[in-house]
This record gives C-alpha cells, sequence and structure tokens, in this order.
C-alpha cells in the first residue's frame, strides 16, 4: 500500500511538472521537461554514478564520524558532571553559528578533497545525536532509579544498564535527523569548493547551462537521501524493537 | 520445565537471611517546603507483615522511601536494625508501576539485581529466576517482552523479581493498586504464600487489602502526619475477606481512616 502511495505521489509531481512545462511555455534552460531530465538521467549515467559515488562516500563517513562524536559525548556528559558543565553550553551555543558559514573556512583548511564535505557533514550531524542522546540519558524512569539503588547497583552499571538502553530510542530519533540532513552537509561542502560530487557537477552544469543535468543531479541526490532514510530507519527499527515510537510509520 | 510450581516451596525460593526488625526513630521529612512527618516512630517486628494506610499524599510512600534509603530524612532520624546490622543490601522494593526494563525478557528482568550488582549469573540463579516466574505462573512466559504482557502479568514478574532478591526486608508501595480485582485478590494470596518469613512493610490505600494482609497495620494522617495505634489481627494471612470479623474490623477501619481525613481537612 504504502509503496503505491509512494509512486503514485511521483507520477502525480511528474504529471503536475509536465503541466507546468506545457501550459507556461518556460525556457528548457529555466525548466527542462521531465523527458529531457530522464534523457539526461539514462545517457549521464556513468556520470551520475561516479559523482553520486563521491557525494555518497562523504555522507556515509561523516554520518560514521558524526555518530561516534556524538554519542561519545552524550556519554561522557551523563557520566561526569564537570564534563556536562562545560560542554552543554558550548554545543548549545555552537548552534547559533550557521554551520554553512564554516564550509569556506573547513575548505580553506582541509582543501578540495573529501575532507572538508566530511567535516560538514560530521558537524551537521553531531549536533542532533549528541542532544537527543543526552537528553535521553537525562530522561531515564526515575523509578528505575529508585529500583537499581534498592538493588544496590553501582552508579556507571545504572548508566551502562539501565540509562544507556533506555536512551536508545532518543538516540535512534536523533540518529534519523543526522541522517536526514547529512546530504545537505555534504552538498553544501562541495559548493564552496569541490572537484567532485553532485553538488559539485551542479555548479559544473549550471555554469555551461546543462539545465536537464542540474535536475538529473538533484533527482539522484533525493533518491540517495530517501533510500539512506529509510534504510536507517528499518536498522534502527529493528535495533530498538521495544519501543513505540520506533514504528512512527504506523502513527 | 523442569521444576513444577507446587505446594512444597524448594529452599531456592526462601529469603537469604533470617528477618529483623526495624525500628525508625524520630523521623522527619520535608516535602515541597512543609513538613510532611516529624518525631514519627515506627517498629516493625522481625518476620511479621504491616501494613500502612492513610489518604493521599499523607507520607506513606515518603515514609517507605526513606526505609529505602531513596530520600534524606531531616538529621536525628534513625533507622535501625533489629540485629543491629546494616540496612543497606537487605531490603527490597517493589512499587506501584511494575518498573520493568522494556527491552528485557522477563527472565532477565527477574535476575536484574544480580545483573546491577554485577554478580555471576550462574545456572542455579536462572533456575531460581524460572521457578519464582512458574510459581507466579508465569512459566510459559519467560522469554516474553514487557509489552506483550497484560498489566497484571508485568506486576507478577515485579513480583517474582522481588521474591529473587530474597531479601529480609521488603517494602512495597501500592503493589497492587493498578490491577483488576481478581488479579489483585490472586495476587495477594500470592504474595502472603510467598514472603512469608520476611518483615514487610507494606503501603496501601485499600483497608481490605491491608485486613486480608496485615499482621498488623497503622493508619498514617494529618499534617504533619502521625500513626496511629497499631491495629493488631490474628489468624493466618491471607485471611478470608468473606468473614463475619473481618467485615467489622473493615467498618472500624473505615471510621478511623475517615477520622484521619477529617484531621487533615
Amino acid at each position: 500500500m504504502a509503496w503505491l502511495r509512494g509512486i503514485a505521489v511521483v507520477v502525480g509531481l511528474v504529471a503536475i511538472w509536465q503541466a507546468v512545462v506545457s501550459i507556461t511555455g518556460v525556457p528548457e534552460f529555466m525548466l527542462p521537461p521531465p523527458l529531457d531530465v530522464a534523457r539526461a538521467l539514462v545517457g549521464d549515467a556513468a556520470l551520475l554514478a561516479g559523482h553520486a559515488g563521491v557525494t555518497l562516500a562523504e555522507i556515509l563517513l561523516g554520518l560514521l564520524c558524526g555518530t561516534a562524536l556524538g554519542v561519545a559525548t552524550a556519554l561522557a556528559m551523563a557520566a561526569w558532571r564537570p564534563a556536562r558543565d562545560w560542554i552543554l553550553p558550548v554545543i548549545v551555543a555552537s548552534q547559533a553559528i550557521p554551520v554553512f558559514a564554516l564550509a569556506p573556512i573547513l575548505v580553506l583548511w582541509l582543501g578540495f578533497d573529501l575532507g572538508p564535505k566530511i567535516a560538514m557533514a560530521t558537524l551537521i550531524i553531531y549536533f542532533p545525536v549528541a542532544s537527543a542522546f543526552f537528553d535521553g540519558l537525562r530522561r531515564t524512569d526515575p523509578g528505575h532509579l529508585d529500583l537499581a539503588r534498592t538493588m544496590g547497583a553501582a552508579r556507571g552499571t545504572v548508566l551502562r544498564r539501565i540509562r544507556l538502553p533506555a536512551a536508545l530510542p532518543s538516540l535512534a530519533s536523533g540518529l534519523r535527523v543526522g541522517v536526514a540532513v547529512a546530504p545537505i552537509g555534504a552538498v553544501v561542502g562541495e559548493w564552496v569548493g569541490a572537484t567532485a560530487g553532485l553538488g559539485h557537477l551542479m555548479l559544473h552544469a549550471k555554469a555551461r547551462v546543462e539545465t536537464p543535468r542540474m535536475f538529473a543531479a538533484l533527482i539522484v541526490l533525493a533518491v540517495i537521501g530517501v533510500v539512506l532514510y529509510l534504510a536507517a530507519d528499518r536498522l534502527l527499527r529493528r535495533a530498538v524493537p521495544w519501543h513505540a515510537e520506533s514504528n512512527p510509520a504506523q502513527d | 520445565m523442569s521444576v513444577v510450581p507446587g505446594a512444597s516451596a524448594p529452599s531456592i525460593a526462601r529469603i537469604s537471611a533470617p528477618p529483623f526488625g526495624l525500628k525508625v526513630h524520630a523521623a522527619g521529612l520535608d516535602f515541597g517546603g512543609a513538613p510532611l512527618f516529624e518525631a514519627l516512630d515506627l517498629a516493625l517486628a522481625a518476620g511479621s507483615w504491616t501494613c500502612l494506610l492513610g489518604p493521599s499524599g499523607v507520607g506513606k510512600t515518603s515514609l517507605l522511601r526513606l526505609i529505602a534509603g531513596l530520600v534524606a530524612p531531616w538529621p536525628g532520624t534513625t533507622v535501625e536494625c533489629g540485629d543491629g546490622g546494616p540496612l543497606r543490601g537487605r531490603i527490597a522494593y517493589m512499587a506501584q508501576q511494575d518498573l520493568l526494563l522494556p527491552w528485557l525478557p522477563a527472565l532477565d528482568n527477574v535476575l536484574l539485581g544480580a545483573r546491577l550488582r554485577r554478580e555471576r549469573i550462574d545456572g542455579a540463579a536462572r533456575e531460581r529466576a524460572r521457578w519464582l516466574l512458574a510459581r507466579v505462573g508465569l512459566g510459559e512466559k519467560l522469554a516474553a517482552l514487557p509489552a506483550a504482557l497484560s498489566g497484571g502479568q508485568r506486576q507478577r514478574v515485579a513480583l517474582a523479581r522481588t521474591l529473587f532478591e530474597a531479601r529480609p526486608l521488603v517494602l512495597m508501595d501500592e503493589p497492587f493498586s493498578a490491577l483488576d480485582a481478581i488479579t489483585r485478590h490472586q495476587l495477594q494470596a500470592l504474595a502472603a504464600e510467598l514472603l512469608n518469613g520476611a518483615t514487610v512493610l507494606h503501603v496501601t490505600h485499600d483497608p481490605w487489602e491491608a485486613l486480608r494482609l496485615a499482621d498488623r497495620l497503622y493508619v498514617m494522617a494529618g499534617a504533619p502526619a502521625r500513626l496511629g495505634a497499631a491495629v493488631v489481627l490474628d489468624g493466618e494471612p491471607p485471611r478470608d475477606v468473606g468473614a463475619p470479623a473481618l467485615a467489622r474490623r473493615h467498618a472500624e477501619l473505615l471510621a478511623l481512616l475517615a477520622n484521619g481525613k477529617r484531621e487533615a481537612a
């Protein structure tokens, strides 16, 4: 059912797109008709796949680093009070800086390779993961903590055996957000300075007014985003099967 | 299942040490800026079942939490074990919520205390947990996650978890109040049987429950709260709630409780 609905939505959007092109007669370099874009998708398949591979690598490495850093930060803050008192305000304040504004500096420091893009993706993933996981670690059911205390559990054991598993659903929510925003980080990094990747390909195509290729790259990027999200969602649901909220599709 | 639940409780169901009495003396505690009780005394006889009744918010749960070491009382408050030993590590606590960890199967929830104390969980411990679950009627649900159990079944697991701790002093805070009448009745009988021999302090708002289970009961009332005179009940719990003598007690108790409510108002 969900599949059929998804296909119906895509077909509907393409139909609207075609209708807009036909009715308004907008020039092709502004908005190419769907068929031209489809042709570009097929004709440039190898080119798109190569650049998509680069962007995907940036996203995945960014996810890996951002998640690892976010989880480590949240655990440190939960386990050690001074860490929380010093790190939490810094993290909150750092959110006032638009991460995208850092992109040129990252390119300056890390060059035109994967480095700055991974750093961008890492930065953008880090905050939702760290804050959601820490929030989960902080909001353990007080009843469970009382029970653990009467059972004579040490602090570290309570963190590992109760607070951490209890916070996994929150971590999963943070990861869902992280996966959704990761492509933004990678593409912004590519726009600022890159020699490969879908973002780079789009800028390149724009400069040469190859609008269908731009749209083709955009579509590939969207597909990557959706597939990543669905895969992550499925994985997380399996990892946290006891949690009702890990089944948002059934709402 | 190699173990059949039966009347002959093997040694694995028994508490680990002889029960001891408990004396709470000059207990004082604040709640929300106002004293909940001050200079409150309570004595529990070794191996006896004591119920604490009273209106909501009077401080029954707080007194229980004080004994459990979960809240800090006023200085001067003393909690002494009758045998002179420490209280730490010798209590089991059961709350109104089952407090099962949703990611652990029933069997592992029963074993929680051992896990949290990082004890080695050997075959004997597992066998005992299995026996207890069978004893509370969940021998077929060892691998079930809490979400797959009904409210009554979850509270049964919580009872098995409390029993697994095998502590000489058991503190229970309205453990059956969230259950339907039939399940509550069954669990009361089960608790009376399986906790026989331990010193029990049981907070409840249900006079029938207290009359059915307690050796002695206190009505807590007033602000700051005080304990009324002990009501001593005879006969072996769980008592038959249909007995006329108990009905008379119930009427007396209701009058006491209503009195306490009036005083508090």
